[in-house]
């Protein structure tokens, strides 16, 4: 048997797409700990390069890959109903800073969307990019469901969601500085609610109760926006 | 392990029934979630069998962006043409959220506790 036709064999499998990306993961995972936890190099984006090198090397399509790699997207699902658990955890503390945390959940949320989609548009991003550009705070899992409501381009959508996530992690130290912000609180709120999953293990590392506000920030900012974007949207004329 | 695992899709099912009978611009599995936390709040408590399951792809919950992610691929066009307007309403958009909401928070919760 030829190599190629070997390689063939193997590619057309959905298993194997499955193993790359559990393996691309993990040597992301280990390069990351190596450098020290940088969310420059972020095991999620490591991984996507190490995948989308391999595709391009191989002339494999997407659809492609993602026949086996379905199956580990399919879990999104149940990852985001999952997150009831941890609100349901802070149900006391939650329910005592109900007020403030309502106020900054939906100024928060509408900053990031209208802030968006005015300088996406100042910057003569088309229209598709702009529906696209519309959840990017907003957890993939449900930026995936808003883009594909509102019509943009649901994978497009999860991808800037990602970016945004790993950008979040990266100037927040600066804007924390710049407010001196102390409050754990606000800490871990307003990375959750910017840059949703990236925000919250990124606060889980400050501490348990930042990582607990992160992770209800960004469960409330996914709620809130896949009812606020749609409106947004059809109030800036764009659907 | 699995009597939760089966408790998280029944929510996300669930969730995507309601929202596409009731029309409500929610996905699915948002809907689920709010489901489940209404359960909990009803049941009073974590079952073990549900939180092993919940907890378990909570902690690798960035793994599961990996396949959506490289999606991205297919957009090669668009995010070539358009890099600049991209990576700077992200950017911009990211820091002025980040702003209101740190700042926000922190005044109310100060003002609260006085």
């Amino acid at each position: 048997m030829e190599i190629t036709n070997f390689w063939v064999y193997f590619a057309a499998r959905p298993l194997f797409w499955i193993v790359i990306t559990l393996m691309a993961f993990l040597l992301a995972m280990a390069l990351n700990r190596k450098v020290g936890g940088s969310a420059l190099l972020h095991p999620v984006l490591v991984a996507m390069v190490l995948i989308i090198v391999l595709l391009q090397l191989s002339g494999t399509d997407y659809d492609t890959y993602f026949e086996g790699a379905q199956f580990i997207h399919f879990l999104l699902g149940p990852a985001t109903v999952a997150l009831a658990v941890p609100l349901f955890d802070h149900r006391e503390r939650i329910r005592r800073l109900l007020v403030p945390l309502s106020v900054a959940c939906i100024s928060g949320s509408l900053t990031a969307v209208v802030s968006t989609l005015l300088i996406g548009q100042l910057l003569g991003a088309s229209d598709a990019l702009l529906l696209s550009l519309a959840p990017k705070s907003v957890t993939s899992p449900i930026a995936i469901g808003i883009a594909d409501q509102i019509g943009g381009y649901p994978s497009l959508a999860a991808g800037l969601a990602l970016m945004t996530g790993v950008i979040g992690c990266l100037l927040a130290p600066l804007v924390f500085k710049m407010l001196k912000t102390r409050s754990e609180t606000a800490i871990g709120f307003s990375l959750g609610l910017s840059a949703h999953g990236f925000g919250t293990a990124y606060a889980m590392q400050r501490s348990t109760l930042t990582g607990a506000f992160a992770g209800l920030a960004m469960g409330l900012t996914g709620v809130l926006s896949s009812l606020l974007i749609p409106l947004v949207v059809r109030l800036m004329g764009l659907s | 392990m699995v009597q939760g695992f089966l408790i998280l899709l029944l929510c996300q099912l669930t969730g995507e029934w309601l929202m596409v009978w009731l029309g409500i611009p929610v996905p699915g599995p948002v809907a689920g979630m709010i489901l489940l936390l209404i359960g909990l709040v009803v049941f009073g408590r974590v079952p073990d069998y549900l939180r092993m399951p919940a907890e378990g792809l909570i902690r690798h919950l960035s793994l599961l962006f990996v396949p959506a992610g490289v999606g991205l691929m297919v957009f090669a066009d668009v995010l070539a043409q358009q890099w600049l307007a991209i990576l700077l309403s992200l950017v911009l958009s990211t820091f002025i959220t980040l702003i209101v909401t740190a700042w926000m928070l922190q005044t109310l919760e100060t003002r609260q506790r006085k």
